[in-house]
């Protein structure tokens, strides 16, 4: 029986964190060690001595894990991306989700996957939440100055919300370009003119 | 005529420019290229992006395709240099409070003398000099290594050189994580701008035509498709020459600033750009000649004894072969494509693939295959001379 394979997570937020720790959980019986503070990064790492590192791709720390890669590491075992030796593209598959891999040389492919695995899911999901969390934004922010530039309408022409809005509907029509962006010029000009 | 799209990953630097350039000015339309521009979070990021296919170029640290092609690092694939970006580029900074020692033992900030500042930053330094550099395959940490290590400071036992991302190198060093950094612009600058240390020398002091950038691929991209290689190499070198012209860089540090790029007021990235650097947190300006070079003295040109260079100092460092070191290094600058693609085009080619790195201390011309071409001074600080025909 080999033995439970310890595994440290680089994760700043903690949310995301727990998130993480959870499908690793779920994917099997692992010592999960999450590291928030990112100074001395790779003094921190070398002192829990994993089997696995995971970070997101998209942290500058990234970098700071390069060191583990040199003969003169800090880690005593030499650690290398877990690259060439998985047939499935599953690193390729990692840096597509955002997570890369910091594994110690001669660790099975079989005991890595499953906490790949995971672990790329676990990120897909962060992504597609960002995208939401950005559109939904994006949206709010887009009705919020429609409806100002509706109100201004109505007040300089004394017309009605539902005429209103088919006036800018129309202008946005005719220039060919969005109700939102048209709304957001004249809630500008409107700002200027004041 | 319908743009063929080519995408290129890069680091928000001051040093970005040509590719930032070329993508602006219409350089790279001019060649039938839409230029999809990437910028990455890490120099591993960029690597990775590189080496898995998701980017067919990079703006990238010299030594990291070279330390690629002897296995060290993480990543098992080969990267091709098409040419070299820009030489130099990279400031040394010290945290205030090791600058107020340097300054009470008598250092007048001179900006220009390396072994004057090498000998006052070792007699202020305690016990172990702790320096961050922005990635272990980099420019930066070479020249601190040769620096220091001419000096008499042997790295592990008295010099501790880490590697902290650029934008939060400012962060370390109030931390106390770190008491000096070599690290490229606009970082350097933002450090002064932030009253957390002040700089020392210029990476040029220590070696006057320092490959710090290149313009890499993926081994085997640029023979796949020769006319786009050559399109690709066109673009970035006409938008090196426009940069060369110093009536340009007020433009380029207006374009760079932007939020989509490097997101730092233009003034503090001209510094780096003109080499008119504020080193001081009191404001004292130092010009630095030849600070970042884009273009004059065959800047562009991927010397093969400049990847020998590197090659020698990763293996000494690492317990390689330091012949069979060079003889892989060498193989990584292709200044074959670069002759192949840009003497049409009109850049001087020299004579030799190889040069005496060191050996000039003024700008010397030589023979190139359009009659002559003149050749901006290299020099170490210590006066060595790199002799990569001595190695084989």
């Amino acid at each position: 029986m080999p033995q439970k394979l310890s595994i440290v997570v680089v994760e700043r937020d903690r949310e995301r964190a727990l998130l993480i720790i959870d499908s690793l959980r779920a994917a099997g019986d692992y010592d999960v060690f999450v590291i928030a503070e990112e100074t001395g990064l790779a003094r921190r790492i070398s002192e829990r001595n994993p089997d696995i590192v995971l970070i997101d791709i998209t942290s500058p720390s990234r970098d700071m894990l390069e060191e583990l890669t040199l003969a003169s590491s800090p880690l005593d075992r030499p650690v290398a991306m877990f690259v060439d030796r998985s047939e499935d593209g599953l690193t390729k598959a990692a840096i597509e989700a955002g997570v890369s891999a910091y594994v110690v040389d001669g660790l099975r492919a079989d005991r890595i996957k499953p906490v790949l695995d995971a672990a790329i899911a676990r990120f897909h999901m962060f992504a597609r939440m960002r995208s939401e969390l950005a559109a939904t934004k994006r949206a709010l922010e887009e009705r919020k100055t429609i409806d100002r530039a509706k109100g201004l309408v109505m007040k300089a022409r004394g017309i009605g919300e539902d005429e209103a809005y088919a006036l800018l509907r129309k202008t946005a029509m005719d220039q060919g370009r969005k109700v939102a962006d048209v709304a957001e010029a004249l809630v500008i000009a409107a700002g200027l003119l004041k | 005529m319908s743009l063929r799209p080519l995408s290129i990953g890069f680091i928000p630097l001051v040093d970005a420019a040509p590719v930032i350039i070329a993508h602006e000015f219409g350089f790279a339309e001019e060649e039938g290229l839409a230029l999809e521009l990437q910028s990455a979070p890490s120099w591993s990021t960029l690597r990775d992006m590189l080496a898995l296919g998701r980017i067919e170029a990079a703006h990238m640290l010299a030594p990291v395709p070279v330390a690629m092609a002897l296995g060290l690092g993480g990543m098992a694939t080969r990267f091709d240099v098409l040419s070299v970006l820009s030489l130099n580029g990279e400031v040394i900074g010290v945290s205030s409070a090791l600058a107020e020692r340097l300054r009470g033992a008598g250092h007048d900030f001179g900006f220009a003398d390396a072994r004057a500042a090498g000998a006052a930053l070792i007699g202020a330094a305690g016990a172990r000099l702790r320096v961050g550099v922005p990635f272990p395959f980099s420019m930066h940490a070479e020249l601190l290594y040769y620096w220091l290590g001419a000096l008499g400071l042997e790295a592990p036992q008295a010099l501790d050189v880490r590697t902290v991302p650029p934008p939060l190198m400012a962060e370390a060093v109030a931390a106390g994580e770190i008491d000096a950094f070599c690290v490229g612009e606009p970082w350097g600058s933002i450090a002064v701008e932030n009253g957390v240390g002040e700089l020392l020398l210029p990476g040029s002091a220590i070696w006057a035509a320092a490959p710090d950038k290149v313009l890499a691929v993926r081994e085997g991209w640029a023979e796949a498709d020769e006319g786009r290689t050559g399109r690709l190499m066109r673009a970035i070198w006409r938008a090196g020459r426009w940069l060369g012209a110093p009536a340009n860089l007020m433009t380029a540090s207006e374009v760079l600033a932007r939020p989509g790029y490097l997101n730092v007021p233009a003034e503090v990235i001209e510094r780096g750009l003109t080499g008119r650097l504020v080193v001081t947190a009191s404001g004292e300006e130092r010009e630095a000649p030849g600070f970042t070079r884009f273009f004059d003295g065959a800047a562009c040109f991927p010397w093969r004894s400049q990847a020998a260079w590197i090659g020698a100092r990763l293996a000494e460092r690492n317990g390689l072969d330091r012949a069979e070191a060079i003889g892989k290094a060498r193989a990584v600058f292709r200044s074959d494509l670069f002759r192949a693609h840009l003497g049409p085009a009109g850049a001087e080619i020299p004579g030799a693939s190889d040069k005496l790195e060191g050996s000039l201390d003024r700008p010397v011309v030589v023979a190139a295959r359009s009659g002559h071409l003149i050749l901006a001074p290299d020099a170490f600080f210590d006066g060595a001379i790199f002799d990569p025909g001595a190695e084989r």
